[in-house]
């Protein structure tokens, strides 16, 4: 009796710890497609770059000797940096198409995804980038005789202060309200004086920097390898599709559906674990296309 | 009024056939003057075209931006390696007599789902659906073969009549298959060619250019974008069967949504506002992407570079840039 309570528990952590790293890339891209209206596909990518960018700066700290707790710092430095690499493309690359046709919004975010993915082989070559060094350096927990590394509690608490930062920020300070007005009529905010460039690049980089932490807390407990990020954005869009794209609190509701039905996939069902997930967010395209919190 | 109309007609019709003639007579001299390598990759740029014109009559003419079509040629290959697996034919024939209803009752099954939507909903939709056949396509190895993917071996042509093996069984294959293609390759694009200019393309294209409009004229509007929807995907579904045996083997990565990336590329690159923009995209795209994986490690980098460029500076691809440099020359002329 007790050693199935404790398999549920882990299970339940195991939901949550997932739920929590979905929810960072999802958001983000959520967020992206709300303000600009564009849906990123190399969101992935930078994602899998907060992973790999986290995983270098840990080995380099590590060869320098640096003291275990600081490392923990660099996990916000290797999202910064993602942040950062947004605020550059938003304007370089994604400016020019707002006012053309989807079609070429999409593909211009499809050729941004093959040129991150091949630069982070370039850069970072095709072993995969292990940061485990943050992991050993918190204890294992023992849940009913099951060995259980709280770093992955660690992770899940920064999914849970990150979601109701975003929401704080969103829904009750100045910043958010400005966001939300473009958001709802680019142009009225415009002609209010708003500077609407400036709120596109920092929203471009606040979902940057969602994804880039959403890789940097994941890349202890796996390790950063090629295609990671492509596998994460059909993941991501899943999720957003049955949120509600342009929904925060859909892309909550999402990722937590969606890592229930993955943890309980990979327990019942392995083979169609990933089918599953399609059929649903193809059921809810379906039933209610803008998912079940958007409105767009 | 009439009579001014039909010489007019005649002659916008005449130059586009002098030249496809032209371009013919070139294609069935090739493997003249090119050799084994060439003609395959010529054979290989023929079926990307193949599968980029079906892919066109959705985004091109019916204003519809599919990010699954991987999902069509995917099943066209994998229809033709379980025939070989469990059927122990070696007919193409046969692969496409059993690979097209496949890929038709497929296509029919995901478009009657998927022009439900447009514009993102219908791109995503069409996206999740094709996961859905890669992520089968992976996991039920036993019978996929799961990431090894499955074989399939050199087929005979012409109802056997054509076999090819021995000491130079596979230049020969790759001659004959090469004309094989071609005149499917032929009889798609002329049948592409009638779709487009029946009166049902015309009605696709009005209800591309105002759905509105083309709903008070009384046109059932999903019924059309199913059925049009149905011949992307066969069309498309056709390259995958002819594509298959040429590769020898289908893997799952053919079915993976990056892909269907690669198909909308394609088309984009030729340009997907005029018919023969498909067929120059996926000639030129074979090319590109042999030289770019040929002189770098990086391609994808480079295609990636490719594409980002062509959308900022030739969104209409290059066949449309090329018409309409013509048009200012023509125009200096005058």
């Amino acid at each position: 009796m007790g050693e199935a309570v404790a398999i549920l528990t882990i299970q339940i952590l195991n939901t949550l710890l997932y739920c929590s790293v979905l929810f960072l890339i999802a958001a983000g891209l959520s967020l992206i497609f709300g303000v600009m209206r564009i849906v990123n596909m190399a969101h992935g990518s930078l994602y899998a770059v907060g992973a790999y960018v986290t995983a270098w700066l840990v080995g380099r700290g590590v060869a320098l000797g640096a003291p275990l707790g600081w490392l923990f710092l660099l996990l916000p430095v290797g999202a910064l940096s993602v942040a950062l690499i947004g605020m550059v493309i938003e304007p370089l690359l994604l400016r020019p198409f707002y006012r053309r046709a989807e079609e070429y919004q999409l593909l211009v975010t499809f050729g941004l995804l093959q040129i991150l993915e091949d630069l982070m082989r370039l850069i970072w070559g095709g072993t995969p980038l292990s940061a485990d060094t943050l992991m050993d350096a918190l204890p294992i927990l023992h849940i009913g005789g099951f060995y259980y590394p709280a770093y992955n509690l660690l992770v899940i608490a920064i999914g849970a202060v990150a979601a109701l930062t975003l929401w704080v920020v969103i829904y009750n300070t100045k910043f958010g309200v400005l966001l939300r007005a473009t958001s709802q009529d680019r142009r009225m905010a415009s002609a209010l004086g708003l500077n609407v460039g400036l709120v596109y690049v920092l929203a471009f980089g606040i979902g940057c920097f969602m994804a880039g932490l959403g890789g940097a807390i994941v890349v202890p407990t796996q390790a950063a390898v090629l295609g990671m990020g492509i596998d994460a954005l059909v993941i991501a869009f899943v999720v957003v599709v049955i949120g509600g794209l342009g929904s925060l609190k859909g892309a909550l509701v999402g990722a937590v559906i969606v890592s229930i039905v993955r943890t309980a996939g990979i327990q019942f069902f392995p083979e169609f674990e990933l089918a599953a997930l399609y059929v649903i967010a193809t059921l809810v395209l379906l039933v209610r296309p803008t998912g079940l919190f958007g409105t767009a | 009024m009439k009579a001014s109309i039909i010489p007019l007609q005649d002659r916008s019709l005449l130059k586009p056939a002098v030249v496809s003639i032209a371009i013919l007579f070139v294609l069935v001299l090739l493997p003249n003057f090119a050799n084994t390598y060439q003609t395959q990759l010529v054979t290989y740029g023929l079926i990307a075209a193949i599968a980029a014109i079906g892919f066109n009559l959705l985004l091109g003419y019916t204003g519809l931006l599919s990010f699954g079509h991987s999902a069509y040629f995917g099943i066209g290959a994998y229809a033709v390696a379980f025939t070989v697996q469990n059927l122990g034919s070696h007919s193409m024939e046969f692969y496409i007599l059993v690979g097209i209803p496949v890929v038709a009752i497929m296509s029919g099954l995901f478009g009657y789902i998927c022009v439900r939507h447009t514009r993102i909903f219908f791109g995503i939709l069409t996206l999740a659906l094709s996961q859905v056949v890669y992520s089968l396509a992976l996991k039920l190895y036993w019978v996929t073969g799961g990431s090894d993917g499955l074989r399939v071996p050199r087929p005979t042509l012409m109802l056997g009549l054509l076999s090819f093996s021995g000491a130079h069984g596979f230049e020969q294959f790759i001659t004959s298959y090469y004309y094989y293609v071609l005149v499917i390759f032929v009889v798609a694009v002329s049948v592409m060619w009638v779709i487009v200019h029946s009166p049902f393309g015309k009605a696709l294209q009005a209800i591309r250019d105002n759905e509105v409009r083309a709903r008070f004229l009384g046109l059932r509007i999903r019924q059309f974008r199913w059925i049009s929807f149905l011949l992307s995907g066969t069309f498309t579904g056709l390259a995958g069967i002819l594509w298959v045996p040429l590769n020898g083997l289908t893997t799952p990565d053919v079915l993976y949504w990056t892909f269907s990336g690669e198909i909308v590329f394609t088309t984009l690159l030729g340009g997907f506002r005029n018919f023969t923009g498909p067929i120059v995209g996926g000639i030129v795209f074979t090319y590109l992407r042999t030289y770019a994986v040929a002189t770098t490690e990086y391609w994808q980098l480079l295609l990636g570079v490719v594409l980002v460029t062509l959308v900022l500076l030739l969104p209409t691809g290059i066949v449309g840039a090329l018409s309409r440099a013509a048009e200012r020359l023509n125009e200096r002329r005058r």
